[in-house]
């Protein structure tokens, strides 16, 4: 998911342009971040570029779809909420934001760190000071999530676990 | 009767703020913040985002706000909601395989790779009335246990095993570039395909699909389904944007996931095999999930050369009733003004029964 790829993509990032790759991940992990992680960061940057908005922050929905039998043919499950913003920065890149629910601010601080993470003189420093720690916090939630899960896995004390079924 | 609808404005006023009142309860109790409702009702939460087809919970916390906690009401004004707003993308389908797993069961296998995760499930509670919660104070800020490691990244399902051995029917997508069916865009047509069907179970009230799975098993359907998986957890929801023209994620939506291992079927041609029944919902929502894969499978009788004789088995009798915003529509019109109908059954009646004397007195008489 995202966010391994996310913490993969701080260890082998490079300079030079971003690849398309690199860019998903970001966006990915831009979306997943909180209102006030987003506000945090913005406001710690050393500089804040100029920008204009392209496309305001606007609500819209995603219809989500899934498979019959989690495998076989595609069938729509139902909608979610969704707000996406695009925005154009002083030196050229346009950064774009789509974030799930109906924050217009967190789509627009998303739009704004897709913009400067296009600026190849800034997306090292951006990786490693916003999103790689951004990731973290997420990788952390779910690690939390998924150990207290595991907390409530059943353990068979006669049989060996995995060995049943192959 | 236009003038009955003039008079009426002051009483509609006023009956909106009554219901504001009333709403609101006791002023001398805090009033309940959508985070509480979002955070403390939970499973009403996601089965307003389930059938009111949009998963966003502050939206359904809201919505339950404003209909007093009535999840028909709720999902009511959450199907309204939605129509104002535009469809910007549809997502590629989500991959359950790679869920992050909260819950994982399997009622076919005890053993299974990656083990029984019971989850948060009120499965193995003593069903007694907790006084604690209702103790000044509450319970405070129960904390789980969490164990040193977390669940392995993958889970793979556990109809995995059974299609390894090719004892269970195949899955498989042959119908990748085909249009799917959206109920929110086209009115439903027969017989039903069953993309069209699953998200018309998706939509469908729990309590109805709930009595149709049940009626499967019950003397209407002959069913006999094993549960080979429930799981409940995340799922990455990704988007193509067509200004990007590249796949990203647009953040994770719970979903509870059922695959129903049905009993057997066998013909010359084919070699027994168990078939399915799947069920999908938002949020954390078993009941649901697992009623829908069984009359999913119902549904899918004729398919598989089964005599369709019974309710859960016959796609228009399901799909035409299941939307409890319909009806709903339908069934409270009846509380609108029908006074001019009723006029005209009300004469018609006297009428018949004026006859109905005369006809009797001229009975009498000639006896």
């Amino acid at each position: 998911m995202a966010m391994t790829d996310a913490t993969r993509m701080h260890h082998e990032h490079k300079a030079g342009a971003a690849s398309t790759d690199e860019r998903k991940s970001w966006m990915g992990v831009l979306a997943r971040a909180k209102r006030d992680e987003l506000e945090a960061a913005w406001a710690s940057l050393p500089s804040r570029p100029a920008h204009s908005i392209m496309r305001a922050p606007e609500i819209g929905l995603v219809m989500v779809r899934a498979r019959a039998g989690g495998s076989g043919n595609p069938f729509n499950l139902g909608e979610m909420t969704v707000t996406r913003c695009a925005l154009k920065l002083a030196g050229g890149a346009v950064g774009f934001g789509y974030v799930q629910g109906r924050d217009k601010r967190r789509a627009e601080l998303a739009a704004a760190f897709d913009g400067l993470l296009q600026d190849d003189s800034r997306r090292l420093e951006l990786l490693k000071d916003v999103i790689a720690p951004l990731a973290a916090a997420q990788a952390a939630r779910r690690d939390e999530r998924s150990r207290k899960a595991a907390s409530t896995k059943v353990e068979f004390f006669t049989l060996v676990r995995g060995d049943n079924p192959k | 009767m236009y003038v009955a609808v003039k008079g009426g404005e002051r009483a509609i006023l006023n009956s909106h703020k009554l219901i504001a009142e009333e709403r609101r309860g006791d002023p001398s109790l805090a009033e309940l913040t959508i985070e509480q409702i979002a955070a403390q009702f939970k499973l009403a939460v996601d089965r307003v985002m389930t059938e009111g087809s949009v998963y966003d919970p502050e939206l359904a916390a809201l919505a339950l706000k404003q209909a007093q906690g009535d999840a028909v009401e709720a999902i009511f004004l959450l199907r309204a909601y939605r129509t104002t707003l535009p469809r910007f993308a549809v997502s590629a389908p989500i991959e359950t395989r790679q869920m992050d797993v909260r819950r994982r069961i399997s009622a076919a296998y005890k053993d299974l790779p990656g083990g029984q995760v019971l989850g948060p499930t009120y499965d193995y509670t003593h069903r007694l009335l907790d006084f604690e919660l209702a103790a000044n104070g509450g319970v405070g800020e129960p904390q789980a246990e969490a164990a040193d490691e977390p669940l392995p990244d993958l889970m793979p399902p556990v109809l995995d095993i059974l299609d390894r051995e090719d004892l269970i029917e195949q899955e498989i997508a042959d119908r990748e570039n085909e249009p799917v069916f959206d109920l929110t865009r086209e009115s439903m047509s027969f017989p039903a395909g069953r993309d069209q069907r699953l998200q018309n179970l998706a939509r469908g009230d729990e309590g109805f699909v709930l009595g149709l799975a049940y009626s499967t098993t019950r003397g209407y359907g002959g069913a006999h389904p094993f549960v080979g998986e429930v799981r409940y957890g995340e799922v990455a929801v990704e988007i193509t944007p067509e200004e990007l023209g590249f796949a990203i994620e647009i953040g994770d939506v719970s979903v509870t996931e059922c695959q129903m291992i049905n009993q057997f079927q066998g013909s010359k041609d084919h070699p027994a095999q168990f078939t399915r029944g799947y069920g999908l919902s938002f949020g954390h929502g078993e009941r649901k999930a697992m009623s829908m894969a069984m009359v999913d499978r119902a549904l899918r009788a004729k398919e598989l050369g089964e005599d369709a004789i019974h309710p859960a088995q016959d796609d228009e009798f399901v799909l035409s009733h299941t939307d409890n915003i319909e009806a709903v529509g339908f069934v409270t019109h009846f509380k609108l003004p029908h006074y001019v109908d009723f006029q005209a059954e009300l004469q018609l009646v006297r009428k018949l029964r004026a006859e109905h004397a005369a006809r009797h007195e001229m009975k009498e008489a000639a006896e």
